[in-house]
């Protein structure tokens, strides 16, 4: 159920040294062909072992040129759809095509606060050691979401 | 300079190394800084950590596409004891309720840390509508309430869930502190404690580089395994698996080989999905009320309700355990009933007439939402097959079998809980090898019976249910012991008990077969000398399809097939000596294929050894084809000898902590 690399679009990410859909694949299935030599396509990518994508997407969400698509995979499926995202900063827009044409958008929100914007321990306390044993985490019940629990349902204690 | 067959070595030191860079390994992440800046604080302790993932931390792991609900949120008004409860029951009674209460306790305080975060939750206002989670409502931690799709699940727009999880670890960790496409082989001994972990040892899939880690303790949180049993697709689908592609059972091989002791291994997990692109079944059945019928539009689960009664008591709470709907599934399948199909225009039409207007125009987004979040290939399908699920109805189909521990599965390791919930100190059951620790807590939590080696999510076994939320909870919980663990063995240095020239020789062993032979023949691919990890692959899955329980046979098999796949696989185990690597990513794939053999190995040596049926639905023994109370309410655990390469089963007793007859009121 493979992702394919549309020739005319990729640009093998202006032959950086890491292009963007290498990095993110959790498959290791994409591969930049730097001299031609396995695909005829020199500088663009590819994936080197369709029957092992998951069709996780990562990829075709990640590329900057939008120049990952997936075709479904052929032992299985008709041809002819298309599930295209276009993933922003704080929502996805889906364009769905079938195979007799129907077509379908959505848009969904993917965050609320700003790709990075993310400051782990800001307004937490510091740990205390002298409650690593106890339960809880370090910044215990700052979240309002430890669930002390009603000792009597427990046989033992 | 470096280069394919002569690779770099790099050895480092570390105190805590976490393997993986999942949901437990980031909650670890997050976890660990604020405890190492404290101890270092509180004595001047300098605790150093590194996190190596095989992956890209943004996308890896079995949340890589997002996740469309998070399935384990407890909420104010359900008690840890309740989740405990449904746990056991859905696993047929054999679970460890010291484990299950303990994160029910801790588990919506990472929930609520995501929603901080940036994740959007979707929520309910005072009229009970609903909105998705880019509204702004009052937070869960303020107590806003979410959308249940389920008694534990509440919804989410999720497809950046991944992300933004790894994010929040990264920064807490630091890049320095990071490094990814480094897949680890395997976990080394210590020279002078055989029960002890000192280190591991990997590869970059990147460069030619070796890595070679001293550590005093560490986090395995590899996740779980698939691709042990033929899937279903063979062809240019066979990626799509129902558990994502690249989870190859490092976690349960890697600590056999360190001698921890594994439990439930028998136990798998066969979700049933939409057919063929396996799309999420959960909120067709809680959210939108649909049902499943078979050919004939009867409804199975009413239908064959009596078969219920055959495994009292698991058949008869309020919702069975999930292998026994399978098992009622199954009976309409083999009756040649099928296709079994999910009723999604009734089930539409039925929401339709109840919810308001607005209601029903965001009803069709949720519902493809639900497939564009966690398994976009679903949608492949629907629109391939001209699908709409208001018009057309899909078919369900049992999937091939699964080895996790964080979903609705509990195979994994045997691992240290807490000591106040009223767990067993000593064990009743004979034939607990000797140096193996007695009751369920031993001093760390989430260690396993290795000395410093911890595991988190997928890796705890006899839980099970803890799902995102769960396992990003759970590597938070182990991060803080290995801090304890650190502090209490701040004298001890770790040595290997293997050289590293000898390491180096065997990570890149298939390497050197491929350089040493590769001219032997002109078709690089067949070749007597070498099997190509992809061969591999296909002749276990073949192995473990056709005689343990696998789809060919309708997931049926006993002791005299297993008897010959044992044959077998000891002669796959001898043969993956002559894997062979042409680059980097084939070597990938040879150790990803030799964890998935040692996997399928314990799996098929546990189901040997437990003399009954105890996941009907998931696995019959045809031999002993019943649920046996009396003699297997119980753990099946073991462990593996690296020299003679066997496996030790023996039984641990089972007890409950928290009252089950109160599913069954
Ligand atoms: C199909 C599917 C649907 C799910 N749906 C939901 C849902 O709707 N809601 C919910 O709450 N939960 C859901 N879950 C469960 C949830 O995804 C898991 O419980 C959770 O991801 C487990 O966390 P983990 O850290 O143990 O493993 P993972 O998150 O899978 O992480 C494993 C990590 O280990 C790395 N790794 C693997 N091998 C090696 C190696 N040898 N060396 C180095 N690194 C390695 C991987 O790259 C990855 O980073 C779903 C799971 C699946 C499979
Ligand atoms: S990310 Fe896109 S543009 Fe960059 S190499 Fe991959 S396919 Fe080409
Ligand atoms: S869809 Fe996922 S598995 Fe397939 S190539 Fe892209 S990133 Fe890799």
């Amino acid at each position: 159920m493979p992702t394919f690399v549309r020739t005319e679009k990729c640009d093998g990410c202006k032959g950086q040294d890491r292009t963007a859909c290498m990095y993110i694949c959790p498959h290791d299935l994409m591969k930049l062909d730097k001299d031609g030599s396995e695909t005829g396509h020199a500088m663009k990518s590819y994936n080197q072992e369709p029957e092992q994508c998951w069709e996780c997407y990562s990829c075709v969400k990640i590329c900057p040129q939008n120049a990952i698509e997936a075709r479904h995979y052929a032992d299985v499926v008709p041809l002819g759809g298309s599930v295209q995202p276009l993933r922003g900063s704080d929502s996805i827009m889906w364009t769905i095509k079938f195979r007799n044409g129907t077509m379908k958008r959505f848009k969904f929100p993917i965050r609320t606060t700003p790709e990075g914007s993310i400051d782990p321990y800001a307004g937490k306390p510091e740990a205390d050691m002298a409650k690593i044993q106890d339960n809880g985490f370090f910044n215990h019940n700052e979240q309002n979401g430890y669930r002390a629990g009603d000792p009597s349902e427990l046989i033992k204690v | 300079m470096a280069e394919f067959g002569n690779p770099d070595v790099v050895e480092e030191e570390v105190d805590i190394l976490l393997i993986g860079g999942g949901m437990a390994c980031c909650g670890a992440g997050f976890e660990i800084m604020r405890w190492i800046d404290a101890a270092k604080q509180d004595s001047g302790i300098d605790i150093s950590v590194k996190l190596v993932d095989k992956a890209a931390m943004d996308r890896s792991g079995a949340v890589a596409q997002g996740l469309s609900a998070i399935n384990t949120y407890i909420g104010s008004e359900q008690d840890p004891a309740d989740y405990a409860r449904m746990v056991s029951n859905d696993l047929m009674g054999i679970t460890r309720d010291d484990l299950a209460y303990d994160l029910g306790r801790h588990v919506d305080e990472s929930v609520h840390l995501f929603e901080e975060w940036g994740l959007p939750i979707w929520k309910t206002d005072e009229n009970g509508e609903r909105f998705d989670g880019s509204k702004g409502m009052t937070p869960l931690k303020d107590g806003g309430k979410p959308v249940r799709s389920g008694k534990w699940q509440i919804m989410i727009n999720g497809e950046s869930y991944k992300w933004i999880v790894a994010e929040a670890a990264k920064k807490a960790l630091g890049t320095e502190r990071i490094q990814e496409r480094i897949f680890i082989v395997k976990l080394i001994n210590d020279k002078n404690d055989k029960g002890r972990v000192a280190g591991a040892v990997g590869f970059s899939t990147r460069d030619d580089k070796i890595v070679v880690y001293k550590f005093k303790a560490c986090l395995l949180a590899a996740g779980g395994c698939v691709n042990i049993f033929r899937p279903r697709s063979v062809g240019e689908g066979q990626g799509r698996a129902w558990y994502p592609v690249w989870n190859s059972g490092s976690t349960y091989s890697m600590a056999a080989e360190a001698g921890a002791e594994l439990t439930l291994m028998e136990n798998r997990f066969v979700p049933t999905r939409f057919k063929d692109g396996y799309g999420p079944v959960g909120a067709w059945f809680l959210l939108f009320k649909s049902q499943a019928t078979n050919a004939y539009g009867e409804a199975y689960m009413v239908k064959n309700k009596d078969m219920l009664d055959d495994y009292p008591p698991y058949g008869q709470a309020a919702v069975p355990a999930s292998c026994l709907r399978n098992h009622l599934m199954l009976k309409e399948m083999k009756d040649g009933n099928g296709p079994i199909w999910m009723d999604t225009v009734s089930a539409l039409a039925r929401l339709r007439e109840t919810l308001t207007p607005r209601e029903v125009k965001h009803l069709e987004a949720e519902a493809w939402e639900d497939f564009l979040d966690m398994c976009i290939g679903q949608c492949g399908i629907w629109v391939g097959e001209n699908i709409e699920p208001e018009k057309k109805n899909s078919e369900l189909m049992p999937t091939e079998p699964y080895l996790l521990g964080s979903h609705s599965g509990c195979c994994g390791i045997w691992t240290s809980g807490p000591t106040d919930v009223g767990a067993p100190t000593e064990e009743t059951e004979a034939g607990v090898p000797d140096h193996l620790p007695s009751g369920w807590n031993w001093g760390y939590r989430g260690m396993t019976t290795v000395n410093g080696l911890f595991t988190a999510g997928d890796g705890v076994g006899a839980s099970g249910h803890k799902f995102s939320s769960g396992s990003h909870a759970e590597g938070r919980l182990a991060a803080k012991a290995m801090v304890q663990y650190c502090i209490d063995n701040k004298d001890w240095t770790p040595e290997l008990d293997t050289d590293v020239d000898t390491l180096v020789a065997e990570i890149y062993k298939p390497v050197k077969t491929y350089l040493e032979f590769k001219d032997y023949s002109t078709a690089i691919d067949v070749n007597p000398n070498y099997i190509t990890p992809k061969m591999l692959q296909f002749r276990l899955q073949k192995i473990m399809d056709e005689y343990v329980a696998g789809v060919a046979t309708y997931y049926t098999t006993n002791a005299e097939m297993m008897k010959v796949a044992g044959e077998k696989l000891d002669m796959l185990k001898e043969d993956a000596e002559k894997m062979r690597a042409k680059d980097l990513h084939e070597l990938l794939r040879a150790w990803e294929n030799y964890h998935r053999i040692l996997t399928a190995e314990a799996h098929m040596k546990h189901i040997e050894f437990r003399q009954e049926s105890r996941y009907p639905g998931f696995y019959y023994r045809m031999d002993k084809n019943f649920v046996d109370e009396e003699n297997w309410h119980c753990f099946v655990n073991s462990i593996y000898d690296k020299e003679s390469k066997k496996w030790t089963c023996f039984k641990r007793a089972h007890v409950d902590l928290v009252d089950k007859s109160k599913l069954f009121k």
